[in-house]
């Protein structure tokens, strides 16, 4: 573990190792100097927290051992499972048309040769990105507006008169996976852009020699290559929409109420925190939701293979 | 890069590579241009409007410089200023947390790419595997920490949590272990240089583009994190403006009819404080674009 050039393995830092050859006292004391702040931030603020929220989902408020008992209250509760509903419905909704579109664009773009048009799209599907969080919420409440909204006509064409019209419960997985996609997709479109620059541009040019079109090139050569991107979207996107939580938050808010304030697991453990005052209860649901975040993200440090450690 | 370049005027031959499939391909471009656009382009015409003309005029009709005036000062009017408040506590968290993580991330990333240490393995995994966890997941079970230990309600109980950037880490992490020639740092060290005037002098200079994007991201996450300082900041002094427009979307009368209060805001005013509240991301976001893109490839690409 410490000094031994263990990697045989062709991986991003394939060189040759300083340190395993001279282990210098000095230089490794150093090394502690080096890492001791981000050490403790993450001691602080990665480690205890996860492991204090595991304690607390294992007591009872006064302290004593509660085995399962957190879990099976708040999976019990009649709030629970609709707001795993909610959520999965919205992640169905989200992951299918982020993969889709978001390949599909930058395939799109990727074909285009005027280079001031492609990164102008890059630019503009880039930009919703700035508008993160509450910002962007709000916007789309404008834009839900039929009163107010820029594409009023299309809400009223679509029968929706009035704001109420528009956030009825049945609606907000597909609003909240717009919002979504909004502000989030143009970061994947660049990533993904940046992926089929790298694809060699020899496997393009002998297919086409070979007689295929663009499409057959995209579905045939460049969908195959940047798998492992979907995927790595893929579960970072849904490791990130399960804790869902400002846009039915704000939306709430706005709506007095006709959309709740549980409607997310998130909120839910809000909830339980902050108005019951049962922070065990919040632990529980804060723990499964890491450990869902957990699970994914593990999984692709393990498989992955896009983050070669060593 | 010069990867489409390449035209060979003989070979399409694929299905819809003629041009009606590129009349496809426009057609789907520009939809998602109008997607992507036309609520940033409104929402800056929204903020010069009088709350009548964002009902009754042409939604991409601009408004007047008097209405801008009259919207500016009705949101700084709110609640004595308020909003001056958020948006300093915006800055003061966002660059303290900036601050905080170049001086934790820079100098680790650059120790476990370069030198070999005990639990170095282990620090790298635990900051894979924690960079992926979506930064919402730990926020309760650091509220629950930090209440325990009595700082909430303090900017420490977000400046601190937001400067735990393991993303960051793993930036110069993948830029010190590819890009910087260890023979320079060798030479260096031969040169009679001490370990931490090889990395001020020689690794830091070098990396000057990394601190960069590590500090544009890190400053773009906190001056966005919405659910952080929601959780860990009663009060709403501390708010920052992210936290803020709650409280203006609260008085929005158009939105919640049952706020009839003396305080109330219109739709245009809303829409210039979200405007304020991404000003600086913006601005930021428009002159760094190129940059960006380079750094948001990095790494997963150079394998």
């Amino acid at each position: 573990m410490t000094a031994v050039d263990q990697s045989t393995r062709p991986a991003v830092v394939a060189r040759r190792r300083p340190g395993g050859a001279r282990p210098g006292g000095g230089r490794s004391a150093m090394s502690y100097g080096f890492v001791a702040l981000y050490a403790a931030l993450t001691v602080a603020f990665g480690i205890l927290p996860t492991l204090y929220a595991v304690y607390l989902a294992f007591t009872t408020g006064e302290g004593g051992f509660a085995g399962l008992d957190n879990f099976t209250k708040v999976i019990g509760d009649f709030r629970f499972l609709p707001a795993v509903g909610h959520v999965a419905f919205y992640l169905v909704i989200w992951l299918v048309s982020l993969v889709v579109l978001v390949t599909l664009l930058a395939i799109v773009v990727h074909t285009i040769r005027w280079r001031w048009l492609s990164s102008s799209l890059r630019l503009i599907f880039y930009l919703p990105g700035a508008l993160a969080g509450a910002s962007s919420v709000l916007l789309w409440l404008f834009v839900l507006d039929p009163t107010a909204s820029p594409v009023g006509g299309l809400l009223r064409f679509l029968g929706l008169d009035s704001f109420v019209q528009v956030i009825v419960p049945g609606n907000l997985p597909p609003i909240f996976a717009i919002i979504a996609f909004w502000t989030g997709a143009g970061g994947w479109i660049v990533i993904m852009y940046g992926a089929l620059n790298n694809i060699s541009p020899d496997v393009i040019e002998a297919a086409r020699i070979d007689g295929a079109g663009t499409v057959q090139i995209a579905w045939h050569i460049q969908l195959p290559l940047l798998r492992k991107w979907i995927s790595y979207m893929g579960i970072m996107s849904l490791a990130a929409g399960t804790q869902l939580f400002v846009e039915p938050q704000l939306l709430s808010q706005a709506s007095n109420a006709v959309v709740p304030n549980d409607y997310s697991l998130n909120q839910l453990a809000y909830q339980y925190a902050f108005q019951q005052n049962d922070f065990n209860g919040a632990a529980a649901i804060s723990l499964l939701l890491l450990v869902i975040a957990l699970v994914l993200s593990a999984f692709f440090v393990m498989r992955g293979g896009l983050f070669e450690t060593d | 890069m010069t990867t489409r370049q390449i035209n060979h005027p003989g070979t399409r031959r694929g299905s819809v590579s003629g041009w009606s499939g590129r009349a496809i391909a426009a057609v789907v471009l520009l939809i998602f241009v109008l997607f992507f656009g036309i609520p940033i382009v409104w929402l800056l015409l929204a903020s010069t409007k009088s709350a009548r003309g964002l009902i009754v005029d042409n939604p991409f009709a601009p408004g007047s410089l008097d209405g801008l005036a009259a919207n500016w000062d009705s949101l700084f009017g709110f609640g004595d200023g308020e909003v001056t408040t958020w948006v300093a506590n915006s800055a003061l968290y966002a660059v303290g947390a900036l601050l905080i993580t170049l001086v934790a991330s820079i100098p680790a990333g650059y120790a476990m790419a370069l030198t070999r240490f005990r639990f170095r393995r282990l620090l790298l995994i635990l900051t894979l595997v924690v960079m992926l966890i979506p930064n919402t997941a730990l926020v309760l079970p650091i509220f629950l920490e930090l209440n325990t230990v009595g700082l909430i309600g303090s900017p420490l109980s977000v400046i601190l949590p937001m400067s735990f950037f393991p993303f960051g880490v793993y930036l110069t992490y993948i830029y010190f272990s590819t890009s910087i020639p260890r023979d320079l740092l060798a030479a260096a060290r031969v040169d009679g240089c001490r370990e931490l005037q090889v990395f001020t002098r020689i690794a830091l200079p070098l990396a000057a583009p990394i601190v960069a994007l590590v500090a544009f991201f890190s400053f773009v996450q906190s001056w966005n994190n919405f659910f952080l300082p929601f959780v860990m900041l009663p009060s709403s002094d501390g708010y920052p403006i992210q936290v803020g427009l709650t409280s203006l979307l609260a008085s929005t009368p158009a939105f919640n009819p049952s706020s009839a209060g003396t305080q109330s805001i219109q739709l245009p005013t809303l829409a210039l404080a979200t405007v304020i509240s991404v000003l600086p991301v913006l601005i930021v976001f428009l002159f760094s674009q190129r940059f960006l893109v380079a750094g948001m490839t990095a790494g997963g690409t150079k394998e």
